[in-house]
């Protein structure tokens, strides 16, 4: 090691400040896990709080806390990796047939623009929408004579709701990238289906389709590896502190963020993100070993 | 070959297929135009809805356009014009330093990460890429930065955790393997160059590209934050931009409520709604202005990453 790091001495000084920030801003926390296993007073800091054992764990089960939380976070997560990767490589594979290059440009421009903008500037885009007295969809809905609904004390509207502006943030990015899988795919595959009478839907079905499937098993692992991570910023800007909607919107981090912002649960915060953690880790384990078994070519490590 | 049969069969399969492509096609632009204005859609009534006189949306809503246009929503905006200048110069210098010091950081962890005569190459990856499997979560890492780095109102705060990523070091890992021959590097040792040498006078010219995805994620990233503010910013001079728009909505919303509740209607004098969308899109208006230039090379970028990757 000694001689390694004589040798390569200005290799090590280039990488030591990302061993830095990553001890910092990842491995020292790790320590503070300890809080879960608390009930933290202020006063006493990391090791001064009293030991209470498995008890914040045991609240959250029994209080159906973590049951709810894990639902939500993981059919969320589902949903947008099902429903998001559907609708882009449908959209890539339409947008791949399309000949007008300016139409491409302009249509793929203006489908990505929603990816740049912040999730605040989503919340207010959901505010003039669907705001009870001037949103825009209650002043067409009552244009029609269909009266106003309120929305925002609506919960199950928010399960589709925070699905489709999910879509509607991502679509572009997502179908940039199987477009780009899509151009890779040699012209001379279709050449030949199309010598021997392929039509349009069948060349998509038997060539596209299949050769797009390396990158959407890629895509798919890395988006199972954090399904127990949610879109903390879209949820949170959408729903906010609205109790009303927490049964059916709250996940994990919004749920911690919370705890530790507005109630100011420390022991609590802790558990629920150090189930998380755990949670996701044995769940990346779990289907990288499948996977390996399976096709090593895909594994993540 | 030419027998009168086989050509028929030919052009009955030709012609079908036109058919089907041509039917194909106008599915294809139909569907596409009609998600492109569902895209677009949001925009316009932000727009809209800061050109309109706050009256007409209190009595009639929003609309696609404005029904009575005003400039109300800007003026109240800028008549306390420092407070938004502030923001702007927080969330600017954020973005430009932390963008150039992550990149620099990235690039030269890239470099080190990709070289095969680094011995301990795998090692040091795989503690970066650890960090993706495992964590201490949110709030063991917020008490260490506020109580024991007290890094509260401080703008090593607002920097320091958008650096880097393990994401974005693997992108920039791959991108100079694929980019920056071996032989190359080779060449340059035997010329007497050292790694810092070749890093910058090599790496950084020939992984340009990649270089600019990177920083554009970085970039976005700082831009768009809220978060960091929210957790560790109390002075108001010190919000990032992000975050002054998101407490303008919420204290606008506030006042209001507590109007209503006290039964002062003060909707009439202070332009709320038509203020809180003029907020937004001075706000967004420069990530607007420039999309059109940096989504080129965001493109290039994530395609060039896709299909080596």
């Amino acid at each position: 090691m000694l001689k390694e790091l004589n040798k390569n001495k200005i290799m090590f000084l280039m990488l030591l400040p990302t061993l830095i920030f990553f001890l910092i801003n990842s491995y020292f926390p790790m320590v503070g896990i300890y809080y879960a296993f608390t009930r933290y007073d202020f006063e006493g800091g990391l090791f001064g709080s009293p030991f209470v054992g498995l008890e914040n764990f045991k609240f959250l089960w029994q209080s159906g806390m973590l049951l709810k939380l894990t639902t939500n976070t993981v059919g969320y997560n589902l949903a947008f990796i099902i429903l998001g990767n559907g609708l882009a490589i449908f959209c890539a594979i339409m947008l791949s047939e399309i000949r007008g290059r300016l139409f491409k440009k302009i249509t793929q421009s203006v489908m990505f623009l929603p990816y740049f903008i912040s999730f605040v500037l989503l919340s207010v885009i959901a505010y003039n929408m669907f705001n009870y007295e001037s949103g825009f969809v209650n002043t067409v809905l009552k244009r029609f004579e269909a009266g106003p609904v309120d929305i925002y004390n609506t919960p199950w509207i928010w399960v589709f709701l925070i699905i489709i502006f999910y879509l509607w943030k991502n679509l572009g990015y997502s179908m940039v990238i199987y477009l780009a899988a899509i151009t890779g795919i040699s012209d001379e595959y279709y050449e030949a289906a199309r010598m021997d009478g392929a039509n349009i839907f069948q060349r998509i079905w038997y060539i596209t389709v299949p050769m797009l499937k390396p990158t959407f098993v890629i895509l798919l692992l890395f988006s199972l590896g954090s399904i127990m991570k949610g879109q903390f910023d879209l949820f949170y800007q959408l729903i906010g502190n609205n109790g009303v909607l927490y049964n059916a919107t709250d996940i994990i981090d919004t749920y911690v963020y919370r705890s530790l912002k507005v109630t100011f649960d420390i022991g609590m915060a802790t558990a629920a993100g150090l189930y998380q953690s755990l949670f996701g880790f044995i769940l990346i384990m779990t289907v990288n070993y499948i996977i390996r078994k399976v096709n090593e070519d895909y594994a993540l490590f | 070959m030419n027998t009168p049969m086989n050509t028929h069969t030919r052009t009955n399969t030709r012609l079908r297929d036109s058919e089907f492509t041509f039917m194909f096609q106008l599915i294809s632009y139909s569907f596409i135009i009609i998600l492109s204005i569902m895209c677009l859609l949001p925009f316009l009534l932000i727009l809209s809805g800061s050109f309109s006189s706050n009256e007409s949306i209190v009595r009639n809503g929003y609309h696609l356009f404005p029904t009575d246009f005003s400039l109300e929503g800007y003026k109240m905006v800028f008549k306390f014009p420092t407070q938004v200048l502030k923001a702007y110069g927080v969330t600017v210098f954020t973005t430009v330093v932390g963008t150039t010091l992550g990149l620099f950081l990235i690039t030269m962890a890239g470099f080190v990460l990709q070289r095969k005569d680094f011995k301990y190459r795998n090692t040091f990856s795989f503690f970066i890429y650890f960090t993706t499997l495992f964590g201490g979560g949110l709030v063991p890492w917020y008490i260490m930065l506020a109580n024991y780095f007290n890094l509260t109102d401080t703008y090593t705060v607002l920097i320091f955790p958008g650096l880097m990523t393990p994401f974005l070091i693997i992108l920039m890992k791959n991108f100079i393997r694929s980019a920056v021959p071996d032989e190359l590097i080779e060449s340059a040792k035997i010329d007497g160059a050292n790694d810092f040498r070749i890093y910058v006078s090599i790496v950084l010219k020939l992984a340009m590209p990649g270089i600019a995805t990177v920083g554009l994620f970085l970039a976005l990233g700082y831009w768009n934050d809220w978060f960091t503010s929210s957790l560790f910013i109390n002075n108001p001079d010190m919000y990032q931009l992000q975050f002054y728009l998101y407490n303008t909505m919420n204290t606008i919303t506030f006042i209001d409520q507590m109007a209503i509740g006290t039964g002062i209607t003060l909707s009439q004098e202070v332009p709320t709604e038509s203020t809180k969308m003029a907020m937004a899109i001075v706000v967004t208006g420069p990530i607007l202005f420039l999309y059109p230039f940096v989504q080129r090379y965001f493109v290039k970028g994530l395609t060039i990453g896709a299909v080596k990757g």
